[in-house]
């Protein structure tokens, strides 16, 4: 061992340099980074920059050579980043509050531009954030509540991105998407909301009970009604008979021995006791 | 000799040494046991100082080299190398020599250079997953399951991952509260699961920073759209609950396809959709009030019907009656009259106030005493 590195010492040490030399020559750029070769402060080239329509395996990526120690290489991130944009309150045209949680999706598109402009990604997704928050909330405070909610969110996000993404081009960026994340009511909108709720189930609920009621005492005149029928059917066919028969029954119960029985007086002539005197 | 040792002031120097003075006392002494290598001494006093020092027999500390340390250890080892303290430079445990008297080392690394290389060039990828091979970083190809072979890292890299089995996201996580707009400006807590799956693995790999919580992210803003889109009781009554899931997931579909992320979204449901907590008992009373109106619109239905038998029955008897009394009416009307009277009249007090010119007079006390014997005295009374 001490002797090949004895005999060879020379041979060795020169590898070892030649080594480090191309080893700091060498810039391996994955399919997901795009890498921008800064000479002496000057972008000189772009390897794997993004392009639509290269597939993956025919794009840039792979081992690329710069001068070492004259050529500074920055790596920027191929693919889509996203900005979040902290809550923000929004308030619609019809003096409604809505906090809003969004995002963006971007990609750099010219990392020349972008190293020029902005220097790092952190740095564009600073600056883009004060424009997202601003532009949303621009584009959603020309809308109603309802709006906001429903279908025309489509058409707000389209406005946003746009927007967005004529702001973003001047960092080499390019906004794909800008989506609405949350949208919440804020605190005091968040209580009345709940009472709101309360109170329509409370209504709700005092509806159906008025409802059952209402049809309970339909049920129960229907019925008396049909009963109705069938007396006057049966009753009809000799009314005289009918008045004579029913005072029989009536008297049995009237006056049928009762220890607590009431004492109530009533004259001859009532007309209840009309058969006391002729049958 | 203790006393003067403490540097918390022991009883010989009491308070008034300064702490920095005790402090050199202390080296002082350290400095003499030392030299002295009194073995009782130092190894009761000393003992803390270097637990490195066998106690005893050992040489004092003069410096600290590398090959002093190595030396004082080396007895102490179990079948450490043969020497003694101070026999011969370092003893490393060696290998044992190849006949031409050198070492097997360089050889023994170079062994497991090449083993670590052919390992990492061989790679069994399972049944469900797929990798991607990247050479330099430059994407080479994407391998299926089973045996593969790839150039030796650092060349060529290989990133495995599980394509088919399906990732189940939880949204919310936990059994917290998410609540959502619903178009009448309601809210309802939501939760829902998400499964997807990568179908391309490649886009999944290079086109986003975070695919996962890409997926995320997409499922929340497609969930509160639809959402936003149907009233409260449609979300709570689940009648929108598979359109809104169908929704979701072909909203999910065309976002992540739109961002090329490589994510398949096999479906997403949802797992509960429930009034606020704050506003629960409310929703409960509703229920409790249809339970109600139920029954009472039953309470009236059984009510109607016995009304009704009872009709028919009474109707059915004067029929009955009726007919016989077609027969031979004056017979049985006066039958009837009698038979009644008989029952009424035998069994009641009865009162006859009819005479004119008589004060009908209502013998109230005689009513209360009556009704306090509770007797059957059931002679017949006359008031006049």
């Amino acid at each position: 061992m001490s002797n090949v590195w004895q005999d060879y010492k020379a041979f060795w040490i020169g590898a070892g340099v030649i080594l480090v030399a191309i080893l700091m020559s060498m810039i391996v750029v994955p399919e997901s980074e795009q890498a921008v070769v800064i000479r002496t402060g000057k972008p000189i080239a772009v390897y794997n920059g993004y392009d639509p329509k290269a597939a993956f395996g025919q794009t840039g990526a792979g081992v690329h050579f710069r001068i070492p120690l004259v050529d500074k290489v920055q790596r920027i991130d191929k693919r889509l980043l996203s900005v979040d944009m902290e809550q923000q309150q929004v308030l619609s045209t019809d003096q409604d509050r809505l906090i809003v949680d969004a995002y963006a999706r971007y990609r750099i598109i010219d990392p020349i531009k972008m190293v020029e402009t902005a220097g790092t990604t952190e740095r564009v997704t600073q600056q883009l954030e004060p424009i997202l928050s601003s532009v949303l909330r621009q584009e959603l405070g020309k809308r109603t509540f309802q709006s906001l909610l429903t279908a025309e969110r489509g058409k707000a996000m389209e406005n946003i991105r746009d927007g967005l993404d004529r702001e973003a081009r001047e960092y080499g960026a390019q906004v794909v998407d800008v989506r609405i994340k949350r949208a919440d009511l804020p605190e005091g909108a968040l209580a009345s909301a709940f009472t709101r709720m309360e109170a329509a189930r409370q209504e709700e609920a005092k509806t159906i009970t008025a409802k059952g009621q209402k049809d309970a005492q339909i049920i129960r005149a229907g019925a008396e009604g049909q009963a109705a029928k069938i007396y006057a059917d049966s009753f009809g066919q000799d009314p005289g008979f009918y008045d004579f028969y029913r005072a029989m029954q009536s008297y049995d119960v009237s006056f049928a021995k009762n220890e607590d029985a009431k004492t109530i007086l009533l004259g001859s002539d009532n007309a209840y006791l009309k058969h006391f005197k002729e049958p | 000799m203790s006393g003067r040792r403490s540097p918390w002031g022991g009883s010989d120097k009491g308070g008034e040494g300064p702490s920095d003075e005790s402090g050199k006392d202390g080296e002082d002494n350290d400095g003499d046991s030392g030299s002295e290598g009194d073995g009782d001494r130092s190894g009761d006093k000393r003992g803390p100082r270097n637990p490195w020092l066998p106690s005893g027999s050992t040489p004092p500390r003069r410096s600290a080299s590398i090959e002093d340390i190595f030396r004082t250890r080396d007895p102490r080892r179990p079948g450490g190398g043969s020497g003694g303290p101070g026999g011969g430079g370092g003893n490393f445990p060696r290998l044992p020599q190849r006949p031409d008297g050198k070492s097997w080392l360089p050889l023994g690394i170079g062994a497991a250079v090449v083993a670590l290389l052919a390992l990492s060039s061989v790679h069994m990828i399972g049944p469900k997953e797929q990798a991607v091979v990247t050479l330099f970083g430059k994407y080479a190809r994407t391998i299926d399951s089973g045996v593969n072979f790839t150039l030796p890292w650092p060349i060529e890299q290989v990133d495995v991952e599980d394509v088919r089995t399906f990732t189940v996201d939880s949204i919310p996580e936990g059994e917290a509260e998410k609540l959502m707009l619903t178009s009448d400006k309601n809210l309802v807590d939501l939760s829902y699961l998400v499964r997807w799956n990568i179908k391309n693995l490649v886009n999944y790999k290079f086109r986003l920073t975070d695919p996962k919580e890409s997926v995320r992210e997409v499922a929340e803003a497609a969930m509160r759209a639809s959402i936003a889109q149907i009233s409260l009781n449609d979300a709570l009554s689940g009648a929108g609950r598979a359109q809104v899931e169908q929704d979701v997931r072909e909203r999910m579909q065309r976002i992540l396809d739109y961002y090329k992320a490589g994510v398949a979204v096999q479906g997403v449901e949802i797992k509960k959709a429930d009034p606020p907590s704050k506003v629960v008992t409310a929703f409960q009373q509703v229920t409790v009030a249809q339970q109600e109106a139920e029954r009472d619109r039953s309470e009236a239905r059984a009510w109607a019907q016995q009304l009704l038998a009872r009709a028919q029955g009474d109707a059915e008897a004067f029929d009955k009656v009726y007919q016989q009394y077609k027969l031979a009416p004056e017979v049985t009307k006066r039958r009837m009259y009698y038979e009644t009277m008989e029952r009424v009249l035998r069994d009641n007090d009865t009162v006859v106030a009819e005479a004119k010119g008589v004060t009908p007079y209502l013998p109230l006390s005689e009513v209360k005493r009556r009704a306090a014997d509770a007797a059957p005295d059931a002679a017949a009374k006359g008031g006049q």
